[in-house]
This record gives C-alpha cells, sequence and structure tokens, in this order.
C-alpha cells in the first residue's frame, strides 16, 4: 500500500472512515444524538457537520428507538446509514428494531430486501460513568443471526472495518471501547477495508492463546511482553467480529500453543469466552489442550462508579500476567 | 377523473368524494379488490381449518374499506408497511392472491418463499414493505423510508398501517415527533377496530380519539369513518397531497371493526354478539359500498354479480396455485439470514 501511513487516534480513524464514506457515495449518511455542532459525546463525528451539512449529519431527537428504526427503514429503501448510539448501553432502548427488524428483515421477507444499516456503539467501563454507561454489551448482538457484530481494537482497524461494514449489504453492529478512542496507531490515508469476520494474530507466540476483544488486546499484549521475560511465548488472537466468529485461526492457534484464556471486558458468564471456550471444545483443538480453558471476564456485578472498584470489576494487565503463568505452569 | 366527461362530471357534483374523483371502471375495481380482500381471507381461514396452513392468523374482515381507500390515491411507486393484520393491505397494494395464498401454504412461490407466512407477508415490487409481527413495529421504518424519498428525492409518499394497539408503543411516539420535526412524507394510519386483542381502546388509551394525539406532533389529525370507503379515500387523498408538497405527516385514524376475534386463539369474550352482529349486518363496510355504487347508478346486479364470479375464480386458482406449488428444501433453512456474496 503506497497510501500515506499517519498517527491517528481511533476516533480520529473513525471519522476519516466515515467522511470517505460519505466522499464515495452519496448514499452514506450519519444519524446520531447531538452528533452535529456538539461533534458527538466522544468527538467522534467532530467536524463532520461542517463538511457535509445538517442533511447527512443528522442530530436525532433523544429517540433511540425510533432513531433505530428510521435508520432501518432508510437501509431498507436504498440509503446506507451510519446511526451513532450515544452510549452502548441504549441499545436496549433500540433492541426491538434491531433484534426483530433490521436483523431479520431479509430472512422473513424470502432474500427480496436487505438493510445495510451500520450501527456505532461507543462501550465499555474505565471512565467512571457508572453502571448505565460503561457495559460491554456486544454479545447480547453476538446472538442474533442476521447481524454481524464487531470490535476493532485498533485505529488501522477500527477504520477499515466501519468501511467494510459500510460496503456491507448487512447489517453490521460496531462496539467502539470508549477508552480506545485516545489510542493512537498507524492508519494509511483513502480507501481501504479490513474484512469482517476474520481474526487477526497480534502476536505469534508457542505457550497459550490469549483470545481477546477490543481493549483486552491491547492488554494481553502488555501481558505478553511481560510474560516473555519470564519465558513464557504468548499468541494473542483479536478476534475482532464477534459474529460471524472465525472459529479457524483461533482453532489453529490453539492446535499449536495447547492452551487458551479468553480475556474479555464483558461480564463472563454467557459471554464470547464461553462460545469461543465451547467452540474449542468442539473442534480438533480439543485433543490438543494441555489444561482447561480459562475465560477471564468481567465480574458478575453492575459496573461501579468507585474508580478502584470499577478497575477491579474487569480484568486489568496483572490478571492477565497471573492467569497465563498458572495456566501455563499447571497450577491450575 | 379518468373517462368521466363534463356532463358526467357535473351529473357526479354532488355525489361523495371518490365518484367525483374517479372512473367507474376505477370504482368497480376497487369492490372487486374489496371482494378479493374478504373471499382471500375467508378462504385462508378456510384452508386453516383444513390444516393447509398452519401457525396463526389475523383477518382483517370488516376493515376492506379502510385498507382500499388508504391505497386509492397512492401510486405504484409509493410504500407502505403493514401489520400482523395486513392481508388487506397487501392487496390493496397490489400484491397477487395466488402468491400470497402460496406464502402461507409456506411455499416457495410465495412473496417471502414461505419464510414469512401470514405475519410478514410482502410485496417489495410493489411498494410493500412488509406486514410486521411486532405492534408499531413498522411505524418508524416507514418514516425511515420517507427519509430516503425525501433525501434522494423520488417523491415517494410512504403509508404506515397500524393499529390502535400502536399508539401506546413507544415507537409510535418517537416515530411521529421525529417524523414532524423533519416534515416526511409519511402518513399514519391508525386503524382504530376498537380492540387491541381483548382491550378497548376505552381501557388502554388515555384519549378519546387516536387521532388526538395528533396535536402532540404538530401534525392534522382525522378521523374517518373506516368503514365508508369515499370518506378514508379523501382523508389518504388530501394526506398524499401535503406529503408530497413537503408540508409533512399527517395522522389518519380510521374508526373501523374486525369481525372476526383478534387470531386463532379467540373466544370473543370481550365483546358482544349483539356488538359484532350490529357491524355486520349494519355497518359491513363491502355493503355498503356495493349500496352507494348501485344508488348511484355505477354498477348494477349484474354486474355485481359478475364481480363475485370472477373473484370466486380467482381465490380458487390461487388456493390451486399454492397447492401446487413446491415446498423449500429443508437444506436451504440457512438461505436469506444474510446476503449471498459472490
Amino acid at each position: 500500500m503506497d497510501a500515506m501511513v499517519r498517527e491517528l487516534s481511533y476516533a480520529q480513524a473513525i471519522q476519516e472512515a466515515m467522511a470517505i464514506a460519505m466522499e464515495m457515495d452519496e448514499r452514506v449518511f450519519l444519524m446520531g444524538e447531538d452528533i452535529g455542532v456538539y461533534g458527538g459525546a466522544f468527538q467522534v463525528t467532530g467536524d463532520l457537520v461542517e463538511r457535509f451539512g445538517t442533511e447527512r449529519v443528522i442530530d436525532t431527537p433523544i429517540s433511540e428507538l425510533g432513531g433505530a428504526g428510521v435508520a432501518v427503514g432508510a437501509a431498507l429503501t436504498g440509503m446506507r446509514p451510519i446511526f451513532e448510539f450515544q452510549f452502548s448501553d441504549f441499545v436496549t432502548l433500540a433492541m426491538e428494531q434491531i433484534v426483530n427488524q433490521a436483523a431479520k428483515m431479509r430472512f422473513m421477507l424470502g432474500g427480496e430486501v436487505s438493510v445495510p444499516v451500520v450501527m456505532r456503539f461507543p462501550a465499555g467501563s474505565g471512565t467512571g460513568a457508572a453502571a448505565q454507561h460503561s457495559q460491554s454489551l456486544e454479545a447480547w448482538l453476538g446472538h442474533v443471526p442476521g447481524l454481524k457484530v464487531i470490535q476493532p481494537a485498533t485505529p488501522y482497524d477500527a477504520k477499515g472495518m466501519l468501511l467494510a461494514a459500510v460496503a456491507d449489504p448487512d447489517p453490521v453492529m460496531i462496539f467502539e471501547h470508549k477508552l480506545l478512542y485516545k489510542m493512537k496507531g498507524p492508519v494509511p490515508e483513502g480507501y481501504y477495508t479490513v474484512p469482517i469476520g476474520k481474526a487477526d494474530i497480534r502476536r505469534e507466540g508457542r505457550d497459550l492463546t490469549i483470545v481477546a476483544t477490543s481493549i483486552m488486546v491491547q492488554k494481553a499484549l502488555d501481558a505478553a511482553a511481560t510474560l516473555e521475560a519470564e519465558g513464557i511465548d504468548v499468541e494473542v488472537v483479536d478476534l475482532r467480529t464477534i459474529r460471524p466468529m472465525d472459529k479457524q485461526t483461533v482453532i489453529d492457534s490453539v492446535k499449536k500453543t495447547s492452551r487458551l484464556m479468553c480475556v474479555y471486558e464483558a461480564v463472563k458468564t454467557l459471554g464470547i469466552g464461553a462460545e469461543v471456550s465451547a467452540m474449542i471444545a468442539e473442534s480438533e483443538a480439543f485433543d490438543y489442550l494441555d489444561a482447561p480453558i480459562v475465560r477471564l471476564g468481567g465480574a458478575e456485578t453492575p459496573i461501579p462508579y468507585n474508580p478502584e472498584l470499577e478497575k477491579a470489576t474487569v480484568p486489568q494487565v496483572p490478571d492477565i500476567i497471573t492467569a497465563a503463568r498458572d495456566l501455563v505452569k499447571g497450577v491450575r | 377523473m379518468a373517462g368521466a366527461s363534463k356532463a358526467v362530471a357535473d351529473s357526479r357534483a354532488n355525489l361523495p368524494f371518490v365518484y367525483r374523483q374517479y372512473s367507474a371502471e376505477q370504482l368497480k375495481q376497487v369492490l372487486y379488490k374489496m371482494y378479493l380482500i374478504r373471499r382471500f381471507e375467508e378462504g385462508a381461514e378456510e384452508s386453516y381449518m383444513r390444516g393447509l396452513i398452519h401457525g396463526t392468523m389475523h383477518l382483517s374482515i370488516g376493515q376492506e374499506a379502510s385498507a382500499m381507500g388508504i391505497c386509492m390515491p397512492l401510486g405504484e411507486d409509493d410504500q407502505i408497511t403493514s401489520t400482523h393484520r395486513g392481508h388487506g393491505h397487501c392487496i390493496a397494494k397490489g400484491a397477487e392472491v395466488k402468491r400470497m395464498f402460496a406464502e402461507f401454504f409456506g411455499k416457495t412461490t410465495g412473496y417471502c418463499k414461505g419464510r414469512g407466512g401470514s405475519m410478514h407477508i410482502a410485496d417489495v415490487a410493489k411498494g410493500n414493505l412488509g406486514a410486521n409481527g411486532i405492534v408499531g413495529g413498522g411505524i418508524p421504518i416507514a418514516v425511515g423510508a420517507a427519509l430516503s424519498s425525501k433525501m434522494m428525492k423520488t417523491g415517494k409518499v410512504v403509508v404506515s398501517f397500524f393499529g390502535d394497539g400502536a399508539n401506546n408503543e413507544g415507537a409510535f411516539h418517537e416515530a411521529l415527533n421525529i417524523a414532524a420535526v423533519w416534515k416526511l412524507p409519511v402518513i399514519f394510519v391508525c386503524e382504530n377496530n376498537g380492540y387491541g386483542m381483548s382491550t378497548s381502546t376505552a381501557r388502554s388509551t388515555a384519549v378519546k380519539n387516536i387521532a388526538d394525539r395528533a396535536a402532540a406532533y404538530s401534525m392534522p389529525g382525522v378521523i374517518v369513518n373506516g368503514n365508508i370507503f369515499s370518506e378514508v379515500a379523501e382523508a389518504s387523498y388530501k394526506a398524499v397531497e401535503r406529503a408530497r408538497a413537503g408540508e409533512g405527516p399527517t395522522l389518519i385514524e380510521s374508526k373501523t371493526y374486525r369481525h372476526r376475534g383478534h387470531s386463532k386463539s379467540d373466544r370473543n369474550r370481550y365483546r358482544t354478539k349483539e356488538e359484532i352482529e350490529d357491524w355486520m349486518s349494519n355497518r359491513d363496510p363491502i355493503t355498503l359500498f356495493e349500496n352507494e355504487l348501485r344508488e348511484f347508478g355505477f354498477i348494477d346486479d349484474k354486474g355485481i354479480e359478475a364481480i363475485r364470479s370472477e373473484v370466486a375464480q380467482e381465490i380458487a386458482d390461487g388456493i390451486e396455485f399454492a397447492k401446487a406449488s413446491p415446498s423449500p428444501d429443508v437444506s436451504e433453512t440457512g438461505n436469506y439470514v444474510y446476503t449471498e456474496q459472490a
């Protein structure tokens, strides 16, 4: 790729992707709460309203169900809306339109229509926003056939996967961890896509596979750097897409390392870790396992306000290091 | 007034709206379609009783004038979203009954290739974006379709049908507000048949008329007798004109009645036999329209008989088509979940 590569933040990368999508295709437009002159609660849309006008960067009333439904209806009839939820928690107000309508429309109508809507969800804890503004609900949507659910972990992927989502004929839900918005990384100029449904091996290793999502990818890489000094060689698989899941990449990795740990911020029970673990247990990789599978997920509580408690409810780098060490040394 | 001479037009000057607006041929076609809706639903009900259709269905028998009146001023490019009680809307918007029967029979020749059934019947080519199993589910979608129309400057008008039950859903209120704020070319049509399943509007709804809700969203709220075709068509015509002129949405409350129960499980314990009998005998929309057509000289008994027998034939042919059509193969269960990528 000849395109010039710059350091952009995750938020800037998303903004650039949306601008490119709107420049390329007049059907693409943005909808959401306070995404116009305000620039979005996390400044992801930023100044796009100045470039594209209020007709394509549309502030909605505080009506998540109605707004999501309007986006679904517009997508159904030829437009390419990108709908921003102010916080992913507010998906609870719009589940009807996403789960019953967007996800099933093509199926229910025997393939006569498609719903190319993109929805963006600022997710996760770590901002002191407490229990109703800090959840990780991606597995809820990951449970629904008809949706595609992605969690880009880097600025590069955030841009490329958003552009892939806009080009996708089906509804794509993007969960963006709020703490990633300021993370910087190399991002090429211009148009490129990162495929939906493909995991990425962020770090190769021989002793242990860590399957991580979103912000946990960086935490797993940080843990892997420390563990390397102890002689533990960790492979980090960034799942990137939770539906449809790239099973083969995970299976191949586990066959190589013989150990699996899943690290994710959402509540541990009934989550992505359970799915990945079960998938491995059902696969040929099961015979390669030298140790029980380990899941590190969020605590079985709402996210608390107090910063120390808040940190304690989700896996941190030392937790990953300890769990990985125990797993490789056979403590578990 | 296609086909009507000036002399004819003058002679109709004092008649209700549709008799001034449409040709005799068009009005006879309306009667044909009202019968088609009625007989389609009777045919579907009978097929259900005979075990040819499974699941459930929600019949709109008694509401035919509402579906036909609202769709009368719409063009083929205009769009609708429909409801669980949507067979009439589908036919009124131009669907073929044979493909509807095929869908109900779960066949590949059905509008949804047997994946949707009665509750998701759609005919996208004719602008029917689909019935909906969720009360109020189609309302925001219609607003989105209207947003597409405005952004793409297609001039399309979108009608969202829903029942009285939907007027207490959040989606109704959010969608009406958005449509009004953005002045979108959408018409909200509440077919108030008096009951959300068993619960009467008196017990469920704080306002006397659902059209009163329009005031909260600064749009016209119009009440029509949903069993009088001309009244419904006139209100729809005005709302369509307003929408096309860029003046924004209208809420039409079409007061009507379903002769049958809510669905196939209904024992009709929440309303009296006398009430049902009154609506069937004295306010049947087909009888009312037919009487007007005859009275105003648009049709005679022979013409009515011809329509009835043509409809009967189309229904019989439709059922035969559905019976003879193939079922989808079980190996195709996973089709259409996602768009097939080349």
